[in-house]
């Protein structure tokens, strides 16, 4: 028997585990292959909807599903947390004493917020990156009514990376529709010197903060919040006065990848190949999605393609072939919707060779958005698209 | 590019080789935050974009640009906290 443990259930884990079920269903029929998944709640979350809670009236039960009915029924889903991985004993230890053993390792476990890194963000600073903290964001932007709002990125790398930029495109928008715009002031602050990491991203994104009047701070790396003052302070040493704060907290990869070696701190990111999504040259565990530490979107896209790879990849594995295929590598692909505001959007489609070159900012990018949000769960995590 | 006659001791060494921007430039950000003023930290990157990035980035923090040098296949850039 060869056992796949895949840990996590979001983008990634769920669709390399119905991918792998494709590809080994007669060995698993047989008794001779086993695929589980863990996964810490034993609920999938589509966080892509997080900023539609506090910018477009998305609801957080809709955002939600039980993984056992989005996983193939041949897949094992365990719900635990994981305490650590025993590589020697290739066993994952969860917390609550369970252990699996593996013969395969998929290492999903994506990202996670520390805001309680920045002493008094949860206090001044909104966000969007939990339900619950959109919903505030939402409860805070009904109660505006003009003055001065900051947006910011408090610690790269960060999930979504078009979501600020997004989210100050919709405030901007919103904030014309309802005659608060010329009693308000907006700033962006970007941690780097540009308005987004990618070059030709920037290129797009920048003009239209100038047409918008958001005036774009660069090199802005979030230092300090001073609540008595009611201002944001950057390493650089500049500070920035607020109504409202907005920011995308620090993220980190999981603890238990640290505290097992896999993954150094103090970030936690696992040290990825770029085309095998092997984990440190190790021979059967592999990344996916925002757990690794490649120079690519943290993103529910990035896990969706990479996923085709790594099943391809472990299938191979059991099978004792070498990968083949159009999956074999992984090419860097990323694609993902990016609203402009104004019922607009565009398209950043891109993969380690070629950048994106996004199209001007048009109706169908935004209805093409809002379209995949609504059906992601009958398409990706099952594998249809 | 600057060079001074006699070069300091570097105190840290940031390998951010293979790493793609903003990667070195969020690696040396992340070092300074836990540096002392005074100390003097090289940066090796493979990014084109550091050689011009990070210098615009040591500009506007206040910190001093004491070398940027062309290595075989990366830039080393060397700079001073100052502040």
């Amino acid at each position: 028997m060869k056992r796949i443990v895949i840990l996590g259930g979001g983008v990634g884990g769920t669709l390399a585990a119905n991918l792998l079920v494709k590809k080994l269903a007669k060995r698993i029929d047989r008794g001779d292959v086993s695929i589980a998944v863990v996964d810490q709640t034993g609920t999938h979350v589509y966080q892509p909807g997080f900023m539609y809670i506090a910018m477009g009236g998305e609801q957080a039960e809709n955002l939600e599903r039980p993984e056992r009915s989005l996983l193939d029924d041949r897949v094992q889903l365990v719900v635990g947390e994981v305490d650590r991985v025993d590589e020697a004993a290739r066993s994952v230890a969860l917390k609550d004493g369970t252990v699996l053993i593996y013969d395969q390792l998929v290492l999903a476990t994506g990202s996670r917020i520390v805001p309680e890194a920045i002493e008094h963000f949860d206090q001044e600073a909104h966000h969007f990156y939990t339900a619950e903290a959109a919903r505030k964001l939402r409860l805070a932007l009904d109660a505006f009514t003009g003055g001065r709002i900051v947006i910011g990125i408090a610690g790269m790398p960060y999930k979504c990376p078009p979501a600020p930029l997004e989210v100050a495109f919709l405030i901007e928008s919103e904030l014309r529709e309802r005659n608060l715009r010329d009693r308000s002031e907006l700033h962006f602050c970007s941690p780097i010197g540009r308005a987004f990491t990618i070059e030709s991203v920037s290129e797009m994104a920048t003009p239209i903060l100038a047409e918008k009047g958001i005036e774009l701070h660069t090199f802005f790396n979030v230092e300090a919040i001073d609540p008595a003052r009611k201002v944001v302070l950057s390493l650089e040493g500049e500070e920035l006065g607020y109504d409202l704060l907005i920011l995308v907290p620090p993220h980190k990869g999981q603890q238990f990848l640290m505290d097992s070696g896999l993954a150094p701190a103090p970030g936690g990111w696992l040290p990825t190949d770029r085309n095998t999504l092997l984990v440190g040259g190790r021979p059967n565990v592999y990344a996916l999605g925002d757990a690794t530490d490649l120079p690519l979107s943290k993103a529910g896209s990035t896990a969706h393609f990479e996923a085709p790879v790594v099943a391809e990849r472990v299938a191979a594995a059991i099978r004792g072939r070498e990968p083949s295929g159009k999956h074999a590598d992984y090419e860097g692909k990323v694609m993902c919707f990016f609203e402009i505001g104004d019922g607009k959007g565009t398209l950043l489609q891109f993969d380690y060779a070629h950048p994106p070159k996004p199209p001007k900012p048009g109706r169908i990018w935004h209805l093409g958005k809002i379209v995949f949000n609504k059906t992601y769960w009958h398409t990706v995590p099952k594998g249809r698209v | 590019m600057t060079e001074t006659s006699a070069s300091p001791a570097i105190t840290r060494t940031i390998d951010a080789r293979g790493s793609y921007c903003p990667g070195p430039l969020m690696e040396l950000i992340r070092a300074i935050r836990e540096s002392q003023v005074g100390d003097i930290l090289a940066v090796y990157s493979s990014d084109k974009g550091s050689k011009t990035d990070i210098p615009k980035w040591v500009e506007k923090a206040g910190h001093r640009l004491i070398s940027v040098e062309a290595r075989e296949g990366y830039d080393e850039i060397v700079i001073e906290k100052v502040r």
